[in-house]
């Protein structure tokens, strides 16, 4: 814990945000900083939640403790969905409350005792439950990286996507795509270079699809997708930025029987070991809504909230476009990633708060391949976001 | 019939295509079967060695499949499941009337709510303030909501570490040891014994009135302590707890206190460590609304952490968990939590008694059953959780046996840990005909 630099990075914006209202307490802050949804969850998956509460009333509807790897149903709905055609079957799904809590859950099974590699930049929860654990060295201020990590640079230079020649090889690789906060998503020649540098180096990816919906064209959606990939690679996602359940809570994690240890031992049973001993079940009430999710009504109702955002993003990369930026990411995720050449992205972002009340989160955040960036997040109401745009412009013009 | 798997260790040399040996299926004599299963390859990605440590299963999902595997035997036996502790009884319809509330406002533009505080929010963070620790000096910005008591206990070891020293009652709610093991602080585990190399176990008893002599414990960093107690259902008093407190101040540990059954008290006992003086300094407490609300499936509990109780250098603990609860947890759910704040009202605590009471009478069926055949039962009197005593016999083997003579599942004693040989624990929750039912089944098989 003492290794740890700061405070998690969310609550940090969060509170900047609060430091900020409270001296212009009537300016009207757009927040396109932490990644929070915004947009109300379709009725047809909060009646079937609703109806779930209720139910919890009656003799016949109450249910108590769940299986701790998630509901039958859901599981079944989860495997069926997305992994079709992946041979990827209802047991090796287990449904959490989230992709976070998964991700400190899975550094549990592994222990202090392996070494990781991340992508540089990127979501935080990898390198912070990783030095929680035990797995890392001291960090290095001069360097802004921990020791024992290998970070993956990835940047518009390699096409965010990292040249896995110069890669120390790892007992962990943690891979986001479409990547949060670049935005990039992996083609499928690369998914598969990275499965194939997994097999010859005996690593486990650990592959964060939290954001696949977001894909605009035939990239691959899982890591499942990509022959080999079950004998390397755990999948963990969320229906967090699908279905507006930031709060409610709810994801899954996907363990693959044929992923074995050095020793043969699968990896799925210690993993369902740790999730029956640390975990009791995602919410029976957010099982009931993600089950709504996957019904044909839902996932219709899901890519039409999916799509909204992506309009937004669309209209946050037209505007950074339009000024003469660097713009990437934004295609295949909310998330929009803006060059800042030469600056820093903490500066940056102080400037665009003081000046146009919009937080943003500073690209250094996710790591020091982040410096010099500025993640835009695309959720938000859309008024919000038109009048966040014309505030830039006017920022920037 | 049985089922012979014969695996190679596939992967002690790195070999393209390795086939594992036919999984054969033998009946009577005829080989059945045959199956192949290819492994292609395993990953270099050592196995946790501290999940190796971990011998068997969880006890509960343990307790499952025995279930499922006696239904499979005997499909028409009306299986009663007094087993795990699972809640039975519907939650009142003003709790679940604000959590179907909830669910539907979150369809709206005005009642949509996104990530809340990984804290919980502060309106179920005041109210749990307010009434649980009414007059305790509690403080809201102290409480940690959760998704229960168990996963609160590996995000505590998560803050801990492995290089910390544990003690445990014995017997004991197996997470606190799982968790202790997974984590790293329990050494080896010594098979003669059953029990961990580091970690200390304070046997309870009937021959010390199920409170561990402090006197001969040693000393460790954190000491896990529940009360009402699961499994023994003992209630520490006041003056055991002022002990406890004592020993923790002396040593300079920290008490883990669970209090998931604070609300089946019936007589004076604490309902709270912070009851006791100095408890602030020293103590942590873990809590849930599983037992309290019949939330086992939604998900609710919290834990305390004062500002006062600091580390050696003297760095406040609850700023280490706050930043654990920020980075490892996002949060419970938001609907979970709309339940929590009804129950706290008042409607909703009145409510909540009424279940409460139901299964405290089950307790009391269950304890006069015992009693009328003889057998030393303890318990049952401030927790829903009844400990038979069948002395010098395997509780594995009393499991077995009550469960395929009578059909109701139990706990074995020995899975709460080396102390609980000898005992069952019979669980109260179950519809009030269940628990009626089991009793004279129970009596027939024991006169």
């Amino acid at each position: 814990m003492a290794k740890l630099q700061a405070g998690y990075l969310f609550p940090e914006i969060a509170r900047r945000r609060a430091a900020h209202i409270l001296k212009y307490p009537d300016a009207q802050v757009i927040s396109l900083g932490i990644g929070d949804t915004t947009e109300p969850i379709p009725e047809v998956i909060t009646s079937a939640m609703a109806q779930r509460s209720h139910s919890l009333s009656t003799l016949e509807g109450y249910s108590g403790y769940g299986a701790e790897q998630g509901e039958k149903k859901l599981r079944a709905a989860i495997a069926s969905t997305f992994y079709a055609d992946m041979g990827i079957e209802e047991s090796d799904i287990f449904v959490s409350d989230g992709a976070k809590c998964d991700i400190s859950r899975l550094q549990l099974l592994f222990g202090s005792n392996v070494t990781m590699a991340v992508q540089d930049p990127s979501y935080p929860a990898y390198v912070d439950s990783s030095v929680i654990m035990g797995q890392t060295g001291q960090f290095q201020k001069d360097i802004e990286k921990y020791g024992n990590i290998e970070y993956m640079r990835c940047s518009p230079e390699n096409g965010f996507f990292p040249d896995l020649s110069t890669i120390q090889k790892t007992d962990i690789i943690f891979f986001c795509s479409p990547n949060n906060p670049t935005g990039s998503a992996a083609t499928r020649e690369q998914l598969t270079q990275l499965v194939r540098f997994a097999k010859e180096n005996g690593s486990i990816i650990v592959y964060d699809s939290a954001y696949a919906m977001y894909i605009s064209d035939d990239r691959p959606r899982s890591i499942f997708e990509i022959p080999g990939a079950k004998e390397v690679a755990i999948e963990t996602t969320s229906f967090s930025k699908y279905a507006g359940f930031t709060g409610v809570r709810l994801g899954w994690t996907v363990v693959p029987k044929e992923l074995l240890f050095s020793d043969g031992f699968p990896v799925a049973k210690d993993f369902n070991r740790i999730v029956c001993t640390c975990f009791n079940g995602a919410s029976n009430i957010a099982q009931a809504g993600g089950l709504a999710c996957l019904s044909p009504e839902g996932l219709k109702a899901m890519h039409e909230v999916v799509s909204f955002y992506k309009d937004n993003t669309k209209l946050i990369v037209d505007t950074f476009n339009s000024l003469g930026f660097k713009v990437y990411g934004g295609e295949h995720a909310p998330y929009v990633w803006v060059h800042f050449p030469g600056r820093s992205s903490w500066d940056v972002f102080a400037e665009i708060l003081e000046k146009t009340h919009i937080v943003t989160t500073p690209g250094s955040g996710f790591g020091p391949g982040g410096e010099g960036f500025i993640r835009v997040s695309a959720f938000g109401h859309r008024g919000n976001v038109l009048e966040a745009c014309k505030r830039f412009k006017l920022l920037y013009k | 019939m049985y089922y012979h798997q014969i695996q190679l260790s596939p992967c002690i040399s790195v070999r393209p295509s390795l086939m594992l040996k036919p999984r054969m299926v033998q009946t009577s004599g005829e080989v059945v079967k045959t199956e192949r299963r290819r492994v292609d390859h395993c990953t270099r990605v050592p196995r946790n060695v501290n999940l190796e440590k971990l011998r068997n299963g969880y006890l509960f999902p343990e307790i499952g499949m025995r279930e499922n595997e006696h239904l499979q035997k005997y499909p028409y036996a009306k299986l009663i499941s007094l087993g795990i502790g699972d809640t039975t009884e519907p939650i009142p319809d003003i709790i679940t009337s604000n959590m179907v509330e909830q669910a539907q406002a979150l369809s709206t533009v005005k009642g949509y709510k996104g990530y809340g505080a990984e804290q919980g929010n502060k309106s179920l963070r005041k109210a749990i303030a307010d009434v649980i620790y009414r007059g305790l000096k509690v403080k809201d910005t102290e409480i940690f909501v959760s998704d229960g008591a168990q996963c609160d206990i590996s995000r505590l070891q998560l803050l801990l570490g492995s290089n910390v020293t544990m003690a445990v009652q014995d017997p004991s709610f197996p997470a606190y040891i799982d968790s202790g093991v997974i984590i790293g602080q329990a050494g080896e585990l010594q098979e003669e014994t059953g029990k961990y190399w580091n970690i200390e176990y304070m046997k309870c008893g009937p021959q010390n009135n199920f409170f561990p002599d402090l006197s001969t414990t040693a000393r460790t960093d954190i000491i896990f302590f529940c009360s009402p107690n699961n499994p023994t259902g003992y209630a520490a008093s006041r003056k055991q707890l002022e002990q406890l407190v004592e020993f923790a101040r002396k040593n300079g540990s920290i008490i883990i206190y669970d209090s998931a059954y604070a609300a089946y008290i019936s007589d004076d006992s604490p309902r709270s460590i912070f009851e006791i003086p100095g408890a602030r300094e020293v103590a942590i407490e873990v809590s849930s609304f599983s037992k309290f609300a019949g939330f086992t499936g939604v998900r609710l509990g919290w834990t305390v952490v004062p500002e006062e109780l600091c580390f050696a250098n003297g760095f406040p603990v609850i700023k280490d968990f706050n930043r654990i609860v920020c980075t490892c947890f996002n949060g419970a759910s938001n609907i979970a939590q709309a339940g929590g704040l009804a129950c706290l009202s008042p409607e909703g605590s009145m409510a909540v008694r009424g279940v409460i009471d139901y299964y405290k009478e089950n307790a009391r069926i269950i304890l006069d059953t015992f009693a009328s055949l003889g057998l030393k039962a303890y318990g049952g009197k401030n927790a829903p959780y009844v400990w038979v005593h069948f002395p010098g016999s395997s509780s594995w083997d009393v499991f077995d046996e009550i469960l395929e003579k009578t059909h109701i599942s139990t706990v074995p004693g020995r899975g709460f840990g080396p102390g609980g040989e000898e005992y069952i624990r019979v669980s109260a929750f179950g519809h009030r005909e269940s628990i009626l039912e089991a009793s004279m089944r129970l009596k027939n098989l024991f006169r």
